[in-house]
């Protein structure tokens, strides 16, 4: 106590211009970045919208009306909803099942296997889209919805794997142990202890993959083909290279309606969590 | 033992096949179409030799390095740094501000981020507006300064995450330390190059190497606001690597571009795994 009251009383005045520096940097920072974003919330609301950044003459919704129909929004959203949410399904699955053994059982090939993991963390996968193109190719499954949902799941796998065993280890085995004494098989310790206790670490690790997967475009803008199986990320590409030139405003409200759901996604979890939640399982570690 | 059947599989098709895939497919003249798309023959060296010969290469190698460096390791490190050290001191409301504004550009999918980057950056965009209320000209930034503006979006986009990195780490820097320090009379600067620094320095190396090979794998941002033009001005390599596949139809060729990418993601990965040993493996 001494010593902070000591502190603070000796170094007050600096502290105070300390204080304004930091806010004033910290506005300005803060401006910085929120201008390229004015743009796109004003042309949504603009019919008139160009590249410029303007206040609306008149504020009007007619942009998202103009957009608000199956073809243009609701089958690419609702696709994007199938890849992300498949991928979000698939990862937890079996990085839950995966994390179980490495996290409870002491096996020789743990630690490769983990270091082998951290490993495909690191690989850029999503620069390498051209062979995986071919491959998809030689096994026919290109334009396939469930296998882009599978390559979306393994290239979030090992991100997923390291966040679940972290979240994993920090269950304690006490709890199942008492289970295994009362005849419960591993799975069932798994299912009916492990996994409920360990439900705010894997919304966290779900949440992460589906934002990831839902903002991806370069995944399905190589793998899917046909339009009717294309996500909004692919959908909103097309509509700027056919119409973005003319109708500036109605690919914002197109942006706008795409993002929403992964702002609010995030704003749950870094409530649910306090912050910086991608670090919590995956940095510490 | 079993339990891991389904993650094995799933890593072992989806991951570690295109890897292997990579290879083999970079020694083929496989085609986007005709016969070769087809059947693909045996080629040996011969995309390495092109490769080597084609002066695009070592130019989009430097352009990559220059975008790294310049726009994760430069500009989303030290914003993120500088960001982190900064909203301790200020206060409730700017912080919560800022933390905010920042995490809006990374939270964004990245083709949306792309849109705003272009419109900000185009010529009658937001940027050349602020100029202009300022009294000046600005030019057409995507076609006359395509590698600032990229560098420029890709730190808009991406200093969120080392903000975040850098604002937990300073979290568990335990105040007793710093605050002894200050009784004996370290200024500010001190207290950061002797203290703060070196206790978070295991943040720092995960930090960069996460960002190096996140800023490596770009793709989207830069075929948005430039397609890797004018010319080849812009051309990273995962651009060059699809325009090769995809536009000039030569995915042989495009493959071994990508082994390369991922070499080098795959010795930049060893060097971090090997620096940092994370203990609780």
């Amino acid at each position: 106590m001494t010593v902070s009251t000591l502190a603070s009383s000796v170094a007050s005045p600096r502290k105070a211009t300390a204080a304004i520096l930091a806010n004033t940097v910290l506005i300005v920072i803060a401006l910085c970045f929120l201008l390229p974003l004015a743009w796109l919330v004003l042309a949504s609301l603009d019919v008139k919208a160009t590249y410029q950044t303007q206040i609306p003459e008149q504020l009007s919704l007619a942009n998202f009306a103009a957009v608000f129909n199956p073809e243009l929004t609701f089958l690419p959203l609702w696709n994007s909803l199938l890849l992300s949410g498949g991928a979000a399904v698939v990862t937890v699955l079996a990085s839950v099942l995966a994390a179980y053994p490495l996290s409870r059982y002491t096996m020789r090939f743990n630690k490769p296997f983990m270091y082998g993991v951290l490993f495909g963390t690191c690989l850029p996968i999503t620069a390498i889209m051209v062979p995986v193109y071919s491959l998809f190719v030689r096994l026919n499954l290109l334009d396939s919805i469930p296998a882009t949902i599978f390559f979306m799941a393994a290239t979030s796998l090992p991100m997923a794997i390291w966040m679940t065993k972290n979240f994993m280890d920090s269950v304690p085995v006490s709890l199942e142990e008492a289970a295994w004494v009362d005849g419960a098989s591993a799975m069932n310790a798994l299912r009916r202890i492990v996994v409920p206790l360990m439900r705010p670490g894997l919304s966290v690790v779900f949440i992460f993959v589906f934002i990831q997967a839902w903002g991806n475009f370069f995944v399905p803008f190589v793998l899917l083909l046909s339009p009717s199986k294309q996500p909004a990320a692919v959908s909103i590409y097309s509509f700027f290279g056919q119409y973005g030139a003319i109708a500036y405003g109605q690919l914002a409200a197109f942006s706008v309606l795409y993002s929403v759901p992964v702002i609010l996604l995030y704003v749950l979890v870094s409530r649910g969590m306090g912050g910086s939640f991608t670090m919590s399982g995956a940095i510490k570690g | 033992m079993l339990p891991l059947a389904p993650a094995v599989v799933l890593l072992a098709i989806f991951l570690l096949g295109p890897v292997i895939w990579s290879f083999y497919g970079s020694f083929t003249d496989a085609a986007l179409t005709g016969s070769s798309a087809q059947d693909p023959q045996w080629v040996g060296l011969d995309n390495y030799l092109t490769l080597f010969k084609d002066p695009v290469f070592p130019l989009s190698l430097w352009l990559t390095f220059v975008f790294v460096v310049a726009s994760a390791i430069v500009g989303q490190n030290f914003l993120g740094l500088g960001i982190a050290l900064l909203i301790n001191r200020a206060s409730k409301v700017v912080s919560a501000v800022v933390g905010t504004a920042v995490v809006a550009a990374w939270v964004l999918p990245e083709i949306v981020a792309a849109f705003v980057a272009y419109a900000y950056f185009s010529e009658d965009g937001t940027l050349n507006q602020v100029l202009a209320a300022a009294g000046m000209t600005g030019p057409n930034w995507l076609y006359s300064f395509p590698m600032l503006s990229i560098i420029l979006a890709n730190a808009w986009r991406g200093t969120a995450f080392s903000m975040m990195v850098y604002r937990a780490a300073l979290n568990d820097v335990p105040v007793e330390v710093t605050e002894a320090a200050m009784i004996d009379g370290a200024d500010g600067i001190k207290r950061l190059t002797w203290i703060t620094i070196p206790m978070i320095k295991n943040s720092i190396a995960t930090n960069l190497m996460l960002i190096t090979l996140q800023t490596l794998s770009v793709f989207t941002l830069i075929w948005v606001m430039t397609a890797g033009g004018p010319g080849n001005e812009s051309t990273t390599l995962p651009i060059m690597a699809f325009q090769e596949a995809f536009k000039f139809g030569d995915i042989g060729y495009g493959t071994a571009i990508a082994t390369v990418m991922l070499l080098i993601g795959a010795a930049f990965s060893l060097v971090y795994i090997r620096a940092l040993r994370p203990e609780k493996v």
